[in-house]
C-alpha cells in the first residue's frame, strides 16, 4: 500500500526551480530518506507535502488526501518536525505537549495518557516541568518528536532531525526514530545530508540534486550501484551529486543552519 | 447547519488554546507587564501633570490630566499591540509558526488567538492606568457597565492594532524591516488621533485623517466611559461597531496572509 504519492510535483521560486517534476511513492511503514546537498530541494519538498507551501504544479497524495485540495485533512493525518526549532522555549515540555494535544483534537480523557506516553517514550519524564529554554539540544529534538507523534500520525515528516546535535545526542535521537518505526510501525519521511544517518535509519533512500531525484533504492543497493568496492554512503552521495557541492547553499541558508547549531549547542 | 455549528465550536476552542499559550507564558515570566507600565506612568505623571497647569488645550469641564488619561490608556494599548508582529517574526525565525500551520488549526483561529493574546497584555495596561489615575486623584467611573465597555474598547483596539502588526510582519518577514515600519507607523497613529488633544483644534487635513484612524474611535469610547465627571454615551455604539468591523476585516486579511510566514 502506498501511503504517499507524488506526480510531477514542481515548485519554482521566480526563475529558480527548487523541485523539478518530482514523482515518488512511499510504502506504508517505510522509513524513507531524502538526501542531497544543501539547496537540493529537500526542505521545499517536505514543505509541499506538509501543506506549508502550495506546489507550482503537479499533485501529491498523503495518507489518501490531496495536498492541494484537502490540506486540512492532510494536516490531521501527519506529524511534522521542522528543521528549525519548533518547541516553545518559554513553556515547559509538558505544556508544549498539552497545547498540541489540544490543537490535534485529542479527547480530554486520553490527553494525559498520551502526553505521559510520549514523554516516557522520548525519555523526558524528569524534565517535563522544566522550561524548554533550559533543555539541551538533544532534549529539544526529542520533545519536538514527542509533540509530532501525539496524534499517532500516518506519516511523520522529519526535516534534518539531527542537525546541530553532538554524536551522543544524535545517536539517542536515532534510537528513538528507529523504535518509532519498528515498534509503532510509523511511516517516516526524513531529510538529511548525513549519509551515516540515511544508512542507519532508512529502508529506502532517494538522492536529490538540483530539484531532481538522481538515484533511489535501499542503502545496500545504492552502494552496489556505483561499482566501487566497499562503497560507503558518502561515496554514493558524491557519485550521484557530482561536483556541484560547492555551489550549493547560499548565504542565508548557511546563516540559518549555523544559528540552529548555536541554539541547540 | 450542524457543520457550521461544529466549525464554530472548533474555531472558538482553537482560538482559546492559542490564548492559553500566551497566558502560560505570562505566568512563567511576567516581566514585560512591569516594564510596559513605565511609559504610561511617564506620560501621566510628567507630561500630564505639567500640561494640566497650562490650560492651553480646550477640554471642557475636565482638567487636562483627566482629559488625557483615556488617551494614554489608548496609547499604551497601541504601543503594546503594534509591536506584536515582532513576536510573529521571532516565531518564524524559529520553526514555531511552521508547526502551528501544519496542525489542523484554522488560520483565522491562529490569528484571532494571537490578537486576543495581545488583548490580554493590553488589559494589564488598563490596570496600570487605573492605578495611576487613582494615585493622581482622578475621579473614575466605576459603574460595572462602563467598565465592561472599557474592557471591550481595550480588547478591540488591541485586536485591531496587533493584527495590523501581524499583517505587516507577514509581508516584510524580517525584524529589521519590521522595526523600521513599526516606528514610522506608531507616532502618526498616535498624533493623528484625539488621544491627547481634541480633533476640533486640528487643522482640516489632519481632522480628516483622524476620522479614519481606529485609535480615535477607541479613545472616544474610553473617554466617554472612564471619567466620573463626563460620562458621555453618545455614539459609543457606533464607535464599537467601527472597531468591530476593522477588527474583523484585519483578521480576515491576516488569516489569508499568515501562511506566507512559513515560506
Amino acid at each position: 500500500m502506498k501511503i504517499l504519492k507524488t506526480k510531477s510535483l514542481t515548485r519554482t521560486f521566480n526563475s529558480l526551480t527548487a523541485v523539478n517534476r518530482l514523482t515518488l511513492s512511499i510504502n506504508h511503514q517505510e522509513v524513507f530518506g531524502l538526501v542531497g546537498p544543501n539547496g537540493a530541494g529537500k526542505t521545499t519538498t517536505i514543505k509541499m507535502l506538509t501543506t506549508l507551501l502550495p506546489p507550482s504544479s503537479g499533485t501529491g497524495l498523503v495518507a489518501g488526501f490531496d495536498i492541494c485540495h484537502q490540506p486540512a485533512r492532510v494536516r490531521q493525518m501527519i506529524g511534522y518536525v521542522p528543521q528549525l526549532i519548533s518547541a516553545d522555549g518559554a513553556l515547559t515540555g509538558y505544556e508544549n505537549l498539552l497545547i498540541f494535544s489540544k490543537l490535534y483534537d485529542i479527547p480530554q480523557a486520553q490527553r494525559e495518557e498520551r502526553i505521559q506516553a510520549a514523554l516516557t517514550f522520548m525519555g523526558l519524564q524528569e524534565a517535563a516541568h522544566k522550561l524548554v529554554r533550559q533543555y539541551s539540544g538533544g532534549m529539544i529534538r526529542r520533545l519536538e518528536i514527542a509533540q509530532s507523534i501525539l496524534n499517532q500520525p500516518a506519516v511523520l515528516f522529519l526535516d534534518e532531525p539531527t542537525l546541530g546535535l553532538d554524536p551522543n545526542a544524535r545517536h539517542m535521537v536515532w534510537e528513538h526514530i528507529h523504535r518509532l518505526a519498528r515498534e509503532f510501525n510509523t511511516t517516516i519521511f526524513l531529510t538529511t545530508h548525513m549519509m551515516q544517518e540515511a544508512d542507519y535509519l532508512c529502508d529506502r533512500v532517494a538522492i536529490m540534486n538540483l530539484g531532481k531525484i538522481v538515484a533511489i533504492g535501499s542503502p545496500s543497493d545504492l552502494k552496489k550501484s556505483i561499482g566501487k568496492e566497499r562503497a560507503s554512503m558518502d561515496d554514493v552521495f558524491m557519485h550521484y551529486t557530482g561536483y556541484q557541492i560547492d555551489n550549493a547553499g547560499n548565504f542565508s541558508e548557511v546563516l540559518r543552519t549555523r544559528r540552529i547549531v548555536r541554539r541547540l549547542g | 447547519m450542524i457543520k457550521i455549528i461544529r466549525f464554530t465550536i472548533n474555531f472558538i476552542r482553537k482560538t482559546l488554546v492559542i490564548m492559553e499559550v500566551e497566558l502560560r507564558k505570562l505566568r512563567h515570566d511576567p516581566t514585560e507587564l512591569i516594564t510596559r507600565s513605565v511609559q504610561p506612568a511617564l506620560w501621566l505623571l510628567i507630561f500630564g501633570q505639567v500640561l494640566t497647569n497650562l490650560r492651553a488645550i480646550p477640554t471642557g469641564n475636565l482638567s487636562y490630566l483627566e482629559y488625557m488619561t483615556p488617551g494614554i490608556l489608548a496609547q499604551s494599548v497601541l504601543f503594546i499591540s503594534i509591536f506584536y508582529g515582532i513576536a510573529i517574526i521571532w516565531e518564524r525565525d524559529l520553526g514555531i509558526v511552521h508547526k502551528y500551520l501544519v496542525s489542523p488549526t484554522p488560520r483565522a483561529a491562529l490569528v484571532l488567538g494571537k490578537a486576543l493574546s495581545a488583548g490580554i497584555r493590553a488589559m494589564s495596561q488598563a490596570i496600570v492606568v487605573y492605578c495611576l489615575a487613582l494615585l493622581l486623584g482622578i475621579q473614575m467611573n466605576w459603574q460595572p457597565l462602563a467598565l465592561l465597555g472599557i474592557v471591550t474598547a481595550v480588547m478591540l483596539g488591541a485586536i485591531s492594532f496587533s493584527t495590523f502588526s501581524l499583517i505587516i510582519a507577514c509581508l516584510v518577514k524580517t525584524r529589521e524591516r519590521f522595526m523600521g515600519i513599526g516606528q514610522v507607523l506608531t507616532m502618526p497613529l498616535f498624533f493623528a488621533s484625539n488621544a491627547i488633544y481634541p480633533i476640533t483644534i486640528m487643522p482640516n487635513w489632519l481632522q480628516i485623517i483622524a476620522r479614519f484612524n481606529p485609535l480615535t474611535y477607541q479613545v472616544n469610547i474610553l473617554r466617554g466611559l472612564m471619567l466620573a465627571n463626563s460620562v458621555n454615551m453618545a455614539g459609543i455604539g457606533l464607535d464599537i461597531l467601527v472597531l468591530l468591523l476593522v477588527s474583523t476585516f484585519l483578521i480576515l486579511i491576516g488569516a489569508a496572509l499568515y501562511p506566507n510566514v512559513a515560506i
